[in-house]
């Protein structure tokens, strides 16, 4: 009894930091309708910042005046970032913006490593409260009983601010009808302002009140995010009550899986939100999301059509260009261009889902990573040659993409995009946690391809008639008839509908499409690099695709080949710095505010404006 | 008080406002009138700066409000009132009065919660109660009654009486005709002239997002051709 009701308050005590990261993401989310990937990195800036104040200010007050301050400091940097980054994205489609917040981490990443270093930091203990103390005779850290006051009084403090203040007021307004409140009077962009500091102090704050129980490291922010969208999800984006109910449970839940089953606590988190979401779909204290109400506006589609006879030719242009390569290129540029030609079509296969479909999925990495790891299992443990791996790899994750694409596809928008990031990673936590049979972090090795594809030339061939064949097909399938019926459930689930379409079923079919070509593209990965590690499977793999995508440009078809080349080419020239990331980051944020069309739709709209190309309106 | 001198507004490459020009004086109540599609609403967002007009000039006392963010054009003294209501639903009567709060502003009445409370009295009673939970005609009183706490000297009334019961239109009415004794300049759009004829001064008939006629009610009703021509019944 005492061990238990110990473990429970224990839960209760992690559920705080949690709590607020949360409560943080959630309030964004409702006024301005970001999801802030960058949260994550809030909070690990809260907790180094955190740290560095305690070692200037001493004793217990210096102890919690530093937390205080973190904060503070870290939602004044909230601030900057919303209004250099943000500011000028809040029209564009919601993909830019994640792309845009996405640099952001980046670009956090590598400052923090420059300021604090590569080492983890150990936190300090706070004045007064180290020990234990027993109940019922289990030893139960004092910090933590302090947690489990402080973090009711936060949350407390926050339901006072948003129900009984004019500010609070306002933000509700704000989240269901912003540009009304504007209207009234309101100076918007304060008020997004506002809530952006209020939501990235909270998340600074939850990682400066953790700092004595785990330190800081630059882990954290990624490392959060999962339970944090899991939290979000389970309670409901935008409640605060359901926040805090969901990271309780996760957090209690959390405490006692580690005891009872220290395999599987990741896994037990994913477990409860999908049931959670059978029953409740928008989580336990959410609302759906209604169509259409965020009144985004953009520029209207452009049909688009087959290529024409020139753009067919510069792509056999291109194709003869790469089939001589092994006559004029080095072999690490056949190594290079291979790497290229496999993150190319694992790109066509998010944009085909995302671009067509309108489904933004942030757990793509999920079916890359989980068809590298079947073909490398098969050949561990079955000895599978090559050629059968190659079929089944696809095989595999096809199926994954059917009962994946059957839970996330029930709901839509923001949580249809969480719900995917979070299956990567209840995927990745399998992998990660299932030592025995995938080796967990030390990766599968030993996985070459049959012998007479294990030159590096051969496979490059192998690799470029796999690929150039999968992004064909897929450029096929989206003029077939299939691709036509994706499209109208994007732009109008109901007429579709009205039309004889089966919505559901048609982007369930393109989901599944899609995981397969990306288990396609994870199978060659395997055998060209004869190894396969956790970080395929990982959230920052999702994000290299949608980033191509993005890149290339969401609404062209040729977006997640041309994205696809360009992230890996620069990548291959950035990553030769120390702090590549921190370049990468800035050049995301800058193409998102610079060409948000991306890089095709910027250039066609380029070539239009100086007349090499005819446009959209002389063409009709 | 308000020039609107060759506005033309678009929606994306749909032509919506074309050239529209007409003025309404301080003091006056202005109805502006055409059949559903005619432009009316569109005319009220490109006065707020909810659409952007392409070119034309918007003056609201000497001042041309033309690319000014929505908050801006309602500090200066313009309030809105939409025709889909657009009320809090999850906020209650009182808090979605917070929401519509400014300051005090010169030359114009400056609203409190029970002078509201007087003009609506329903609301008064429901003041706890959910945007939601309230009827049709509530919801009405209220984002009128939103929208005067901004103490504004110009009321943009976008359909008042559509789709409420003939008893809250008559309250309708007569709150307007309060609005213009206390000196508050208004512009309302209707589809037919019932309601414009028993507040009006004066009328701005648009068809297709031009103007058709501009004069007083008098001048209207001695020309009935006009009327059948642009008017629903
Ligand atoms: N958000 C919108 N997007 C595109 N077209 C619109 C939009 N709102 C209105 N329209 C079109 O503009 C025209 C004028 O609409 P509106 O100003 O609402 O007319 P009214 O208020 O007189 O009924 C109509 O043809 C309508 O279809
Ligand atoms: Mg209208």
């Amino acid at each position: 009894m005492g061990f238990f009701i110990a473990q429970l308050l224990t839960g209760l005590a992690n559920a705080g930091a949690l709590f607020m990261v949360a409560s943080g993401l959630s309030l964004i989310f409702g006024v301005t309708r970001i999801v802030n990937f960058a949260h994550g990195s809030f909070y690990m800036l809260g907790a180094y910042v955190g740290y560095s104040l305690m070692q200037v200010l001493p004793g217990a007050v210096g102890f919690w005046a530093s937390i205080l301050l973190a904060g503070v400091i870290v939602g004044l940097i909230g601030v900057i970032v919303e209004i250099c980054v943000l500011r000028p994205v809040y029209r564009a489609p919601e993909l830019f913006q994640l792309v845009a917040t996405f640099g952001v981490i980046l670009v956090i990443q590598d400052l923090t490593l420059m300021t604090w270093g590569a080492e983890d930091v150990l936190g300090p203990r706070a004045p007064g409260l180290t020990g234990v103390v027993r109940i019922m005779g289990e030893p139960v850290p004092k910090y933590d009983l302090a947690l489990l006051v402080i973090t009711p009084f936060v949350a407390l403090g926050l339901w006072y601010l948003i129900t009984r203040t004019r500010v609070g007021v306002l933000v509700r307004a704000a989240t269901q009808d912003r540009e009304m409140v504007g209207a009234l009077g309101v100076n918007q962009s304060w008020l997004f302002t506002g809530v952006f500091f209020l939501g990235c102090a909270l998340a600074g704050l939850g990682g400066a009140l953790q700092l004595p129980k785990g330190g800081a490291d630059l882990l954290m922010d990624f490392n959060i995010l999962t339970a944090v969208f899991v939290v979000v999800v389970i309670g409901g984006m935008g409640s605060l009550p359901g926040a805090y109910l969901a990271a309780v449970l996760i957090s209690v839940l959390g405490v006692f899986g580690v005891t009872y089953m220290p395999q599987s606590t990741l896994v037990l988190m994913f477990v409860i939100m999908v049931l959670v979401l059978m029953i409740r779909p928008y989580g336990l204290f959410g609302r759906p999301e209604v169509a259409g109400e965020h009144g985004q506006v953009g520029e209207p589609e452009r049909p688009i059509k087959p290529a024409g006879l020139r753009a067919r030719m510069i792509v056999a242009a291109g194709l003869a260009v790469l089939a001589l390569m092994p006559v004029y290129g080095s072999s690490f540029a056949l190594v290079l261009a291979t790497d290229i030609l496999i993150f190319c079509l694992f790109a066509a296969s998010l944009h085909f889902i995302l671009g067509l479909g309108g489904l933004v999925s942030f757990g793509h990495a999920a079916f890359f990573g989980g068809g590298a790891y079947v073909a490398a299992l098969l050949v561990t443990y079955a000895d599978t040659p090559m050629e059968l791996a190659l079929l089944l790899a696809p095989l595999g994750a096809g199926m994954a993409a059917i009962i994946i694409g059957w839970v996330c596809l029930r709901l839509t928008g923001v949580y249809f995009a969480m719900l995917t990031l979070a299956f990567s990673q209840l995927l990745w936590s399998l992998v990660f946690q299932w030592g025995e049979v995938t080796r967990g972090d030390d990766g599968l090795v030993n996985i070459w391809p049959s012998a007479w594809a294990s030159g590096t030339t051969v496979y490059f061939y192998l690799s470029l008639v796999i690929c150039t064949g999968g992004i064909l097909f897929l450029r096929h399938a989206a003029h077939a008839p299939f691709g036509y019926a994706l499209r109208a459930a994007r732009d109008s689930a109901r007429q579709a509908e009205a039309t004889g379409i089966d919505t559901k079923r048609v982007q369930w079919a393109a989901f599944a499409l899609a995981g397969a070509m990306a288990g396609v593209a994870g199978g060659l990965f395997v055998f060209s690099k004869g190894s396969v590690f956790p970080n395929e499977l990982e959230i920052a793999r999702s994000f290299d695709a949608l980033i191509v995508v993005f890149l290339g440009g969401v609404k062209t078809l040729a977006g997640g080949v041309v994205g696809g080349v360009a992230l890996e080419g620069v990548k291959d020239i950035l990553t030769r710095f120390e702090y590549w990331r921190l370049a990468l980051g800035v050049l995301i944020i800058l193409v998102v505010i610079v060409a948000p069309d991306g890089l095709v739709g910027t250039a066609r709209k380029l070539a239009e404006r100086w007349g090499i190309l005819r446009g959209a309106e002389d063409s009709k | 008080m308000l020039e609107i001198a060759s506005v033309n507004s678009f929606y994306g490459k749909a032509h919506v406002l074309s050239d529209l020009s007409f003025t309404v004086q301080r003091g006056q109540v202005a109805a502006l009138l055409g059949r559903n599609g005619a432009g009316k609403s569109t005319t009220m967002k490109s006065i707020m700066q909810l659409v952007v007009p392409r070119s034309g000039q918007v003056r609201f006392m000497d001042r041309d409000l033309v690319g000014l963010a929505p908050h801006r054009v309602a500090k200066m003294g313009l309030g809105y009132v939409p025709e889909d209501r657009r009320i809090f639903t999850d906020l209650t009567v009182l808090e979605n009065l917070e929401v519509g709060r400014q300051p005090a502003r010169e030359g114009t009445v400056t609203w409190t919660r029970d002078m509201l409370f007087d003009l609506f009295p329903n609301l008064a009673e429901r003041r706890n109660n959910r945007g939601k939970e309230m009827s049709g005609g509530e919801q009405q009183m209220l984002t009128i009654a939103r929208t005067l706490m901004g103490n504004p000297s110009f009321v943009l009334l976008d359909e008042p009486s559509e789709g409420i019961a003939p008893v809250i239109v008559e309250q309708m009415a007569r709150v307007i005709l309060q609005l213009k004794s206390e000196g508050l300049t208004v512009l309302l759009s209707e589809q037919n002239l019932h309601f414009a004829r028993a507040v009006a001064d004066v009328a701005v008939i648009i068809e297709g997002g031009a103007q058709k006629f501009h004069g007083t009610l008098a001048e209207l009703n001695a020309q009935p051709e006009i009327r059948d021509a642009y008017l629903s019944v």
